[in-house]
């Protein structure tokens, strides 16, 4: 079984390699030079103000709050999803289905409760 | 001992064959575009310009590599690799052909075969996501944490749609092999998926533009707003991976497309057809794809960013849940019953 994963590992390496090598060749044979703001960060050319350790808008904590809850709830479906013709064909689809429908409906109460309270209006 | 050379053999070429695709896909952008404003695009180097990609290359090499005073040094570093590495790595479960025979050992056509290989697409690919926003975060630049930040909240939402986009998929097929998927879908054309779940095609095919930060949701670069988003501050080799990731990540799209809705490499009424027939296959309906997202892009204007939000959590996502819902009655009482 592990050693399906083998090839894996060798295009893993490879990767990593190519990736790697390509930064410290680059690093190596690039020229250097410096000259006054040169290092400063980028703000259309006028000398840059403060630093962009800035706060951060709310949405998009909650966007990452929400996708985790989604992502959790529909990684648990995969389960389900790759045994779902197998239920069927033990017959036993149809209640296995209704409990996921159960399950579902919570994850689809869930989202109508975030838009309700506009979690998902950007604007508000 | 043979067995191990054809798996390297298998590596080299379908890893190169990637990298070459990339490569002339940069220079396809250029010649589409070009084609699409009544350009001729670049034709300088080499014959119709075919050795612009190497060109750049060489050029990426020997520019300079620049670190911004502000920017925390080793994350800088890191973030393009960390972007272009997991799109590189998803081609490992990528199924480019059929069963094979190279030099007496009997293979197939895709690095390496694994039994949740539509859910392994899906954990990989969606690390790319630490690259962007490290990147954008590292450069201490406004420009740049900005364009991270929306390329992450923009990524993590569409992945939703994806991955439900690929659970009804995986529940009419019975399997979450890759190889499984594509036999479902052998013989007659109209078993493709893509005919059998047409709500599930758009709502995947509109996914993988968003996760690609594509137009008309390329908000992590959006050059009028953010100058180029989370690269603003990178040079030389370090934007060249940031660009050769992206451009993996589509063709990653494209071929993940193709076997999950259009039969892969599978042709339609002929299905023992010789591997090399089955790779040609698939390497033409990626290639639609491949146009569609340069078509796409020079045709549709840009989204606004709360437009792209309320589209992905207000639009498809409860698509997406109802399709799951829908197919998955279907399969549990036997509609898709062989």
């Amino acid at each position: 079984m592990l050693s399906q994963y083998g090839p894996i590992l060798i295009l893993i390496a490879l990767v990593l390699g190519f990736a790697a090598g390509n930064l410290v060749i680059s690093e190596l044979l690039g020229k250097k030079t410096s000259a006054i703001g040169k290092a400063d960060a980028y703000e259309c050319g006028m000398g840059s103000i403060g630093n962009a350790r800035l706060r951060l808008s709310i949405h998009f904590y909650l966007v990452a709050v929400l996708f985790i809850l989604f992502d959790v709830e529909s990684l648990l479906l995969i389960p389900w999803a790759v045994s779902a013709k197998f239920f069927e064909a033990q017959g036993v689809g149809g209640i296995v289905f209704t409990e996921i429908v159960g399950f579902v409906a919570v994850l689809g109460i869930g989202l109508a409760y975030v838009w309700n309270k506009g979690g998902l209006s950007w604007d508000r | 001992m043979e067995d191990f050379l054809v798996i390297l053999l298998k590596v080299a070429a379908i890893y190169g064959g990637v990298i070459g695709t990339a490569a002339l896909y940069t220079l396809a952008e250029r010649k589409v575009a070009a084609w699409i404003q009544y350009r001729i695009g670049p034709n300088r180097v080499g014959p119709w310009g075919l050795l612009q990609p190497l060109a750049d290359g060489v050029k990426f090499i020997f520019k300079e590599e620049l670190v911004p005073a502000g920017a925390n040094k080793l994350l800088f570093r890191l973030a393009p690799m960390m972007s272009a590495v997991p799109a590189m790595l998803t081609i490992a479960v990528v199924p480019f052909a059929g069963d094979m025979t190279l030099f007496g050992v009997d293979t197939f056509g895709a690095i390496a075969k694994i039994d949740m290989s539509a859910f392994y697409v899906v954990a990989i690919g969606g690390l790319g996501v630490y690259g962007i926003i490290l990147g954008g975060w590292s450069s201490n630049s406004k420009y740049s944490l900005m364009g991270g930040l929306r390329a992450s909240a923009q990524m993590v939402s569409y992945e939703l749609s994806l991955l439900l986009g690929i659970l009804s998929i995986v529940v009419v097929s019975g399997s979450a092999d890759l190889y499984d998927i594509v036999d479902a879908q052998s013989g007659a054309i109209w078993r493709w998926n893509a005919f059998q779940q047409p709500l599930a095609f758009g709502l995947f095919v509109i996914a993988t533009f968003a996760e690609t930060n594509r137009h008309p949701f390329d908000f992590a670069e959006c050059e009028p707003e953010l100058v180029a988003g989370f690269h603003t501050e990178y040079s030389s080799m370090k934007f060249a991976l940031f660009f050769l990731g992206e451009y993996c990540a589509m063709i990653v799209m494209a071929s993940l497309t193709t076997t999950f809705f259009l039969g892969g490499f599978e042709v339609p009424f002929w299905a023992d057809a010789p591997w090399v027939i089955q790779l040609a296959a698939f390497g033409a309906k990626t290639a639609f794809f491949l146009f569609l997202f340069l078509w796409v892009r020079w045709t549709l204007p840009r989204f606004r960013f709360d437009q792209l939000m309320s589209l992905g959590w207000k639009v498809m996502l409860p698509l997406s849940l109802l399709n799951v819902f829908l197919y998955g009655a279907l399969t549990s009482f036997g509609a898709f019953g062989d």
